[in-house]
C-alpha cells in the first residue's frame, strides 16, 4: 500500500514549500514592539500567582518588569537562574494550566498575560545576541558527579552542579543530547534546532563533558560509576512504551508515537517521512495530540483520535484538544482498538464501544471498524527499570527522599521519579534540586 | 466635520466664539493649510503662531522631546522658536482666513525685543490684518528668552506690565497676556497683566524641562548635532500645573475677574470641563493636536455639549468657576472627616498591588491572607487604615477600593481653629 503524504485538498502530495510552511512556529515570537506591549498588561502582582504555579517558581512579574524597563538581558537572568532551560520551557510548557491559568487577569474575565510568549522573547533575545555565558562557576569543589541520561533533568542538574563549583560527565545513551527536547517535543514546538542551541548555550559554563552514545547498562554501570564519581545522578526519562496487547500488533503500519514523532525530529526533509493516509492514534495525552496533529501536517487526509473514555478524562489540556480540532482532527472517544485487522499491512482498526457502569470502565457489545493504514500507539511511556535492577521502584518510578534514590549518593530526577507531572519544566526543577541537594551532600552539609 | 452644538457658543474677552476650543499658538496654527483644515474640522478658533519682526528666525533639526509611560506619550518638549516665515506672509495669510471663515477666532500672537517701538509697529500690523485680538507670548523657555525675549520678559512682573501697557496704548482690540509658568508665584505676573491693561490672560506657556536623556549620545533629547538643551514641556502631563495656576487666579481676590484662556494639557472635553468649573472662559490646545490631528475636537465639542445637557447647564456659564468656592487652602480643611478604604471583595482580583503598597509604604493597613485552597484574600484593618487612599488609585479594577466616608463623632475642625496650631494660643 502506498504511504505518500497526501494534499488534504488536492489529494496530491504537498510541495516541500508547504511542508515547510506546516512545520513552522506554532506560536509566532514576539518582536519587542509587541513584548513590550505584552508586558505593560501584566500588573505586577504582589507575591504573584504565577510564581507558585511555575514549577521551578521563576519570578515572573519581575522578568516581565524587566522587559518593560528596556532591561531584556535582565529578564533572562532572572528566568534563567531558576530555570536554565527557560527557553524550551517557554515553547512548551503548558502554561494554560500553569502560570496563565491563574493570571491575576483570568479572574476579570481578560486573556492572561502571554507569560511564555514573554519568556521566549527575553531568552532567545539574551543566547542568540551574547557569546559570553550569565552565570559563573563557584570555586571548585575538587568533586565530580556522573549524570547519566542528557535530558533537560540531567542537563539542568549538570548545569546547576557545575555552577556551584563542581565537574559533571553526563553518560548519555543516544547520539544527541536533550533527551525529549531533541527527539520529543513537537517539532512545529521547537524550531530552528532549539535544542541544540540551548545545549551549547548551557555547556558554556564550563565543567560539564558529555559522553554520547553511552548506555547503562551496556557500556557502564551503575556500581563503576558510583565507584569512579564522587555521586550519581540519574535522569533517564522513561524509556519503555505501553503495548495494546493485541494480535497482529507487530504488523507494519504500527508504531510507537514517540517513534514517530523522533522520525520526524530527526529528518530535516519532512517530505522523505512515510505518512498514511488514513492514520488512527490510541491515546489522550499531549503526545497522542503530538503525533496526530504533527501526522496531519506532514499531509495525512484522516487522522483519528481514539479514546477510551471521555473528552474530560483526556489529560491532554484544553488547548492541545482545541489545537487538535482545530487541525481537523477526529476525536473519538468511548472507543478502544479491540482487533487489528491487518494482512502484513495494517488495513483497519476494529474498536469497540465503551461506557462507565459504576465508575468502571465495560466494554459493550458495539463494535466500530476505522480504515487505518498507520496506527500510532500513544498510550503512555513508563520507567525502563531494567538496568536500575539495584534501585527501590515503586509504580515504575525510582523511589527518593529529597531527590536521594534507595542507595545513598545516588540521586535521581525528572520522568523517572514521582515528582510533579511529568513536564519539561518539572524535570528542569528536579534537576536543578537534585543539584542543589548532591552539592550540599558533597560539602558535607546534609 | 465637528457638529457644533448651541449651548458651547461663548464670549471671551468680549471675543465671540462658536465654541470655547480654540488652538494654541503653536505649530498647528502656523500657516494658511493648517489654520484652514483646523477650521474645517471645527475648531473655534485659533491664536496664530507666534509672529515676530523679520528678519524671521531659523528653527533647528530636530525639535521635539518625548516623555512617554509605556506607549502612551504623556508630556512633549520643544526647543521650536517663533515663527519661522517672514512677517508679511503670516499677515497676508491671516486675511485670506479671516475673509474665507468670517465666523472663527483668529488671534495674532507677538513677541519683540525689549523696545517700546518694536511691540508697538509689530502690534498694530497684526491688528491691521484684521485679528479679533493679539496675545502676547511672554513664555517661551527657550531660544527665545536667551534673546532678552519670551520668558525673559515674563518672568519679570515690571516687563509684563509695560509690554501689556505698550500693546493696548496703540490697539482697540482685545489683548491676551501669555504667562510662564516658569516662576515662583503666577499671581505676580497675573496681577502685572491685569495692571497693564490686559483683556485677559492666557496660561500656561511651556513648562521649562528635559524630557529625557540619550543614554548613547550622552545628550539630552531632542538632540542637535550630540547637544541638547532645555526646552518646554506641554501636554496631558502639565495639566495639574495649570489647573492650579489657573485656580490661583480665580481665589485671587485682585485677579479673580480676570479673564482667562487656559492652556496646558487639555485632551479631552474633560479636561476642558475641570478648567471651566475652575473658572476658566475659553481653551486653548495645542500636543493633543499635534498627536492625534484636528479631529479631536469632534469629542471635545460632543462631550462637553452631551455632559451639561446631562447636568442641566445651558450654556457654560452656568458651571464656569462653580469649583472655586470648593477650592481652598489647606488650613481650610476638615481635619476630623475620616474615611476607610473597603475593598469589595468580589470584584477584587487578588493581585496584591493594595497590599504591598499600604504595607511597606503607607500605613500596614491591608491584611494579606491565603486560604488552604489558595485563595488570596485582601482586608483593611479599620483602625490602622488612615484613609490615604493610595490603595484606591493603585488597585487596577475600577471600583473595588472605595473610601467610605465613617462617622466618628468628631466635629468638624480645620486647622486654623485646632488647639495644636500655635497661633490659637
Ligand atoms: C511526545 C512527547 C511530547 C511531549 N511534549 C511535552 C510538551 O509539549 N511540554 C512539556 O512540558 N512536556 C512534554 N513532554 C514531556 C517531557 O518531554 C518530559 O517530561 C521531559 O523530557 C522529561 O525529562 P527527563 O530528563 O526526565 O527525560 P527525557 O527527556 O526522556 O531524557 C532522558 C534522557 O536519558 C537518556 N537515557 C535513557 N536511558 C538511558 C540509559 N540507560 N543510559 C544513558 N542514557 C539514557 C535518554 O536517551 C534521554 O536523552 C512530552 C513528552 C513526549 C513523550
Ligand atoms: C512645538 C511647539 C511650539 C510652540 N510654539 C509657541 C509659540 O510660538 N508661541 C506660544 O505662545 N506658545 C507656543 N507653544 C506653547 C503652546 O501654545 C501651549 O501654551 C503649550 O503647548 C501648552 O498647551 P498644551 O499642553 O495643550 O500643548 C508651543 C508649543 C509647542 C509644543
Ligand atoms: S487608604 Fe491608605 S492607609 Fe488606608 S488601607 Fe488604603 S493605603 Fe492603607
Amino acid at each position: 500500500m502506498a504511504l505518500e503524504p497526501c494534499n488534504p485538498v488536492t489529494g496530491r502530495p504537498l510541495t516541500t514549500n508547504q511542508l515547510k510552511q506546516n512545520f513552522t512556529d506554532l506560536h509566532k515570537p514576539l518582536n519587542f514592539q509587541q513584548a513590550l506591549e505584552e508586558s505593560d498588561r501584566c500588573l505586577y502582582c504582589y507575591d504573584a500567582p504565577c510564581i507558585q504555579a511555575c514549577p521551578t517558581s521563576i519570578d515572573i512579574p519581575t522578568f516581565i518588569h524587566q522587559i518593560r524597563s528596556d532591561n531584556t538581558s535582565g529578564a533572562a537572568l532572572t528566568i534563567l537562574s531558576e530555570n536554565i532551560m527557560g527557553g524550551t520551557c517557554a515553547r512548551v510548557c503548558p502554561t494554560e494550566v500553569l502560570c496563565e491559568q491563574v493570571c491575576v487577569l483570568n479572574v476579570s474575565h481578560q486573556q492572561p498575560v502571554e507569560i511564555g510568549l514573554l519568556q521566549r522573547h527575553a531568552v532567545d533575545t539574551l543566547i542568540s545576541n551574547t557569546n559570553k555565558h550569565p552565570f559563573k562557576r563557584a570555586d571548585s569543589t575538587g568533586k565530580t558527579v556522573a549524570v547519566i541520561g542528557a535530558g533537560p533533568a540531567g542537563l539542568s542538574c549538570a548545569h546547576r552542579l557545575a555552577m556551584l563549583g563542581n565537574d559533571v560527565v553526563v553518560y548519555e545513551a543516544k547520539e544527541k543530547s536533550g533527551g525529549l527536547n531533541e527527539y520529543g517535543l513537537a517539532e512545529y514546538k521547537m524550531v530552528d534546532n532549539f535544542a541544540q542551541k540551548e545545549i551549547d548555550f548551557l555547556l558554556q559554563i564550563g565543567g560539564i563533558s558529555i559522553k554520547n552514545n553511552q548506555k547503562l547498562g551496556v557500556s557502564i554501570s551503575l556500581s563503576t560509576l558510583q565507584e569512579k564519581y564522587d555521586a550519581v545522578f540519574i535522569g533517564v526519562g522513561l524509556g519503555t512504551t505501553y503495548r495494546l496487547g493485541l494480535d497482529k500488533e507487530e504488523s507494519q503500519g504500527i508504531s510507537d508515537a514517540v517513534d514517530f514523532i523522533e522520525t520526524i525530529r530527526q529528518t530535516k526533509d519532512k517530505s522523505q517521512i512515510q505518512v498514511g493516509n488514513d492514520v488512527v492514534v490510541i491515546g489522550a495525552g499531549n503526545t497522542a495530540i503530538d503525533a496526530a496533529v504533527q501526522a496531519k501536517k506532514l499531509g495525512t487526509e484522516n487522522v483519528t483520535l481514539v479514546y477510551r473514555r471521555g473528552e474530560q478524562h483526556m489529560s491532554a489540556t484544553d488547548y492541545e484538544i482545541e489545537l487538535a480540532r482545530k487541525n481537523g482532527i477526529v476525536i473519538k472517544t468511548w472507543l478502544t482498538p479491540s482487533k487489528i485487522i491487518a494482512d502484513e499491512h495494517i488495513a483497519q482498526i476494529e474498536c469497540t464501544k465503551t461506557e462507565l457502569i459504576n465508575d468502571k470502565l465495560t466494554e459493550t457489545v458495539f463494535k466500530e471498524t476505522i480504515k487505518c493504514d498507520m496506527l500510532l500507539k500513544a498510550i503512555g511511556q513508563t520507567l525502563n527499570d531494567s538496568d536500575l535492577v539495584d534501585l527501590e521502584i515503586e509504580k515504575s518510578k525510582i523511589v527518593v527522599d529529597n531527590y536521594q534514590t534507595s542507595i545513598q549518593g545516588v540521586y535521581a530526577g525528572g520522568d523517572a521519579i514521582k515528582s510533579g507531572e511529568d513536564l519539561t519544566v518539572q524535570a528542569v526543577e528536579d534537576g536543578k534540586q537534585a543539584a542543589i541537594a548532591i552539592d550540599k551532600h558533597l560539602r558535607g552539609e546534609l | 466635520m465637528a457638529i457644533q452644538k448651541d449651548n458651547l457658543k461663548c464670549t471671551i474677552a468680549g471675543i465671540e466664539s462658536i465654541n470655547p476650543f480654540w488652538l494654541a499658538s503653536a505649530p498647528p496654527t502656523d500657516k494658511y493649510t493648517n489654520v484652514v483644515r483646523a477650521f474645517e474640522a471645527g475648531w473655534g478658533g485659533v491664536v496664530w503662531k507666534t509672529l515676530g519682526e523679520d528678519p524671521a528666525v531659523v528653527n533647528v533639526s530636530s525639535r521635539y522631546g518625548i516623555h512617554k509611560n509605556r506607549n502612551h506619550i504623556v508630556g512633549m518638549n520643544n526647543i521650536e522658536l517663533i515663527s519661522d516665515r517672514p512677517l508679511q506672509t503670516n499677515l497676508d495669510e491671516i486675511i485670506r482666513v479671516r475673509k474665507e471663515w468670517p465666523d472663527r477666532v483668529i488671534i495674532g500672537s507677538m513677541m519683540a525685543v525689549i523696545e517700546e517701538r518694536a511691540w508697538k509697529e509689530l502690534a498694530v500690523k497684526i491688528a491691521d490684518s484684521g485679528v479679533h485680538g493679539i496675545e502676547l507670548n511672554l513664555g517661551c523657555p527657550h531660544g527665545m528668552c536667551e534673546r532678552g525675549m519670551g520668558s525673559a520678559i515674563g518672568q519679570v512682573p515690571e516687563m509684563v506690565e509695560k509690554v501689556t501697557r505698550w500693546v493696548k496704548d496703540v490697539v482697540d482690540i482685545p489683548v491676551f497676556t501669555k504667562l510662564t509658568p516658569n516662576i515662583t508665584n503666577i499671581l505676580w505676573s497675573a496681577e502685572a497683566a491685569m495692571k497693564g491693561g490686559c483683556d485677559a490672560v492666557a496660561l500656561i506657556n511651556t513648562v521649562n524641562s528635559i524630557t529625557s536623556v540619550d543614554l548613547d549620545l550622552m545628550a539630552p533629547t531632542p538632540t542637535v548635532d550630540g547637544k541638547g538643551t532645555h526646552g518646554g514641556y506641554c501636554g496631558t502631563a502639565v495639566k495639574p500645573i495649570a489647573l492650579n495656576m489657573v485656580a490661583e487666579i480665580k481665589r485671587n481676590t485682585d485677579t479673580k475677574d480676570l479673564k482667562i484662556s487656559a492652556i496646558g494639557g487639555i485632551e479631552t472635553w474633560k479636561d476642558a470641563a475641570e478648567f471651566i468649573a475652575l473658572g476658566a472662559h475659553g481653551l486653548q490646545v495645542c500636543t493633543a493636536a499635534m498627536l492625534y490631528g484636528f479631529r479631536i475636537v469632534d469629542d471635545m465639542i460632543a462631550g462637553l455639549s452631551n455632559w451639561m445637557e446631562e447636568k442641566g447647564y445651558q450654556s457654560i456659564e452656568d458651571f464656569r468657576g462653580m469649583a472655586i468656592p470648593n477650592t481652598v487652602d489647606w488650613n481650610a480643611l476638615n481635619m476630623n472627616f475620616d474615611t476607610k478604604a473597603k475593598i469589595d471583595q468580589d470584584s477584587c482580583i487578588e493581585c496584591g498591588r493594595c497590599h504591598i503598597a499600604c504595607e511597606d509604604t503607607s500605613h500596614q493597613a491591608i491584611e494579606f491572607n491565603v486560604a488552604d485552597d489558595g485563595k488570596r484574600t485582601f482586608t483593611v484593618i479599620d483602625d490602622e487604615c488612615v484613609g490615604c487612599n493610595l490603595c484606591m488609585h493603585i488597585c487596577p479594577v475600577p471600583d473595588c477600593i472605595e473610601m467610605v466616608e465613617v462617622d466618628n463623632g468628631l466635629e468638624y475642625m480645620n486647622w486654623s481653629n485646632n488647639p495644636l496650631n500655635p497661633l490659637n494660643n
